[in-house]
């Protein structure tokens, strides 16, 4: 019977987390048609609702109402498998993700790892989604996914190495309080790890398959990449995953890089008595939403990059920054 | 029967479908994906076994990466599955006495009489702050510092061969050196500026 409740009361916690992450999904997608609107001096939605406010609620209506097709010679179990595939690592890795002091899911000392481990594996839903959909520009655009994926895996691996050797710790909440320090702001890891936190943010964004790394869509070239023959339900489960990782990376870009619910004035002598008692959970969504700003931005502003530009970025640039950084960062622990 | 137990049963049978399935599927793709499914479930098996770290490195890598990699091969392979099998009934006495052996020979090493609970005590629970990830690396860099390097060092080459091996330089081969593209210059690469006399209108005829 405790274990019957253990299990309920983790239940609980898990939808209080995931409900609220399906809202910011759903106006996160509404924000970045806005925001991009306005970049392009247009208006954006603004039918559905006060100011266009209705329309993430409008369009997930739509999508559930629409007929799910399934190719004739498609792989029908692998087909319907991959949307799942791709949606599960994106929410199960919010388990290890500390909203405040303490308060998190599962506070586990390999958070870190397990972070790595999920986003490893969430590459499997475009892949088994471009093989079984039996098409050839789901096809095109899963190899292309995969090797971008593989390759910025590693720079992204390798900055958390960095990150994990200047805060001594696997644990998320640890290395947040890492970052605390008499200078506030200048103590985060944003500034003595600047080239990691650049490469960790840009890898973040090439991982999420994201302008002007989305080859992997390629509209111009591929049609729609992997989804291409995905409607109604399975294409939305693919969508709700790709908004569901950009806000993942945002805020771990914030928990490892920007001082995670830390105030930025904290310590400083004026202001950080006025804005201390703000909670941290604020700060936390505050850095979260900065960082996922930034991923409209980019989409609104860079064409796509080449594909062996791509590749040379990954494997040519940032691996090796990386590598020298751990060795730095090496250095500057021990002595 | 605790809840641990019963995961354990739970995992374990998936985990020896899941490699049933492996050597009984036709098509290799399939054959790939309960491969990754059978790592996953053994890597639940070690997260039970308190070896978190195992466990995860277990996914980051097996599944993460070299499956990722394997199944690029096997999806863009054309199989023939016809013939695939034909001759098996021909191979079939030579693969059961290969594998007969094989069965036989790791009864001889890893049987169950080396196991058991007489053999090994039950080993006692680690307290909820043990990190296993800690004392791993405290032993690979320590006492197993020699076996770690050399097995590191042994990679790399492997690495650089293979490389060295399938790198082939093509001449004819176009490629962009973006080193060189930065180089360019707007007021003299880019722009080439032609002086040359103005010319007379044309009388309309």
């Amino acid at each position: 019977m405790d274990l019957f409740l253990d299990i309920l009361w983790i239940v609980v916690k898990i939808v209080a987390i995931v409900l609220p992450l399906m809202l910011c999904v759903a106006y996160y997608t509404l924000a970045e048609r806005k925001v991009i609107s306005y970049m392009q001096v247009r208006i954006g939605p603004n039918r559905v609702g006060p100011r266009g406010s209705l329309q993430p609620i409008a369009d997930a209506m739509k999508l559930m109402c629409k007929e799910i097709i399934l190719p004739r010679s498609a792989n029908k179990t692998l087909f319907l498998l991959a949307p799942m595939l791709s949606i599960g690592p994106a929410l199960a890795a919010w388990a290890v993700f500390p909203f405040d002091e303490g308060v998190v899911l599962a506070d586990i000392n390999a958070g870190l790892l397990y972070l790595l481990a999920l986003t490893s594996i969430g590459v499997y839903g475009v892949i088994i989604a471009g093989w079984a959909s039996n098409s050839k520009y789901a096809f095109l655009s899963a190899v292309r996914l995969g090797a971008q994926v593989v390759a910025y895996e590693i720079a992204m691996g390798f900055s958390l190495v960095v990150v994990l050797i200047a805060s001594g710790s696997l644990n998320l909440g640890e290395i947040v309080m890492a970052q605390q320090g008499s200078w506030g702001f200048f103590n985060w890891f944003w500034l003595p790890l600047f080239p990691i936190f650049i490469i960790y943010f840009v890898s973040g964004v090439a991982e999420t398959n994201r302008a002007p790394f989305d080859v992997a869509e390629g509209e111009s070239e591929i049609v729609a990449g992997f989804h291409v023959e995905y409607s109604g339900m399975t294409f939305a489960v693919f969508f709700l995953a790709e908004y569901a990782n950009m806000i993942l990376i945002s805020a771990l870009t914030a928990i490892m890089f920007l001082g995670g619910w830390l105030s930025p004035f904290h310590g400083v002598p004026i202001l950080g008595a006025i804005f201390d008692w703000i909670p941290g959970f604020i700060w936390l969504l505050l850095k979260t939403l900065v960082v996922a700003f930034l991923f409209l931005w980019f989409r609104a502003t860079f064409p796509r990059y080449r594909y062996d530009q791509i590749m040379r970025l990954g494997w040519k640039i940032f691996i090796p920054i990386t590598i020298v950084w751990i060795v730095v960062a090496g250095f500057a622990v021990v002595v | 029967m605790t809840f641990e137990k019963i995961l354990f049963y739970v995992f374990s049978v998936i985990l020896v479908l899941s490699a049933t399935m492996v050597i009984t599927r036709r098509d290799p793709v399939h054959s790939a994906l309960f491969l990754v499914l059978a790592f996953f479930t053994s890597a639940i098996l070690w997260m039970l076994l308190e070896a978190e770290f195992l466990a995860i490195v277990l996914v980051l890598v097996y599944v993460g990466a070299v499956m990722v990699l394997f199944l690029f091969v096997v999806m863009m392979l054309d199989t023939d599955k016809a013939a695939m099998r034909a001759g098996f009934v021909k191979m079939m006495p030579v693969g059961l006495i290969v594998a007969g052996t094989m069965a036989f020979e790791m009864f001889l090493i890893v049987g169950p009489q080396y196991f058991g609970l007489d053999k090994f005590a039950m080993p006692a629970p680690h307290p909820a702050d043990y990190s296993n990830t800690e004392e791993l690396g405290r032993v690979l860099y320590t006492v197993y510092m020699y076996p770690v390097e050399i097995a590191a060092v042994i990679l790399l080459v492997g690495i650089i061969a293979a490389i060295g091996l399938t790198m082939r330089k093509r001449p004819d081969n176009k490629s962009l050196d973006p080193s060189e593209q930065v180089k360019v210059t707007k007021g003299t690469d880019r722009i080439r500026v032609v002086k040359m006399a103005s010319e007379i209108k044309q009388e309309a005829k």
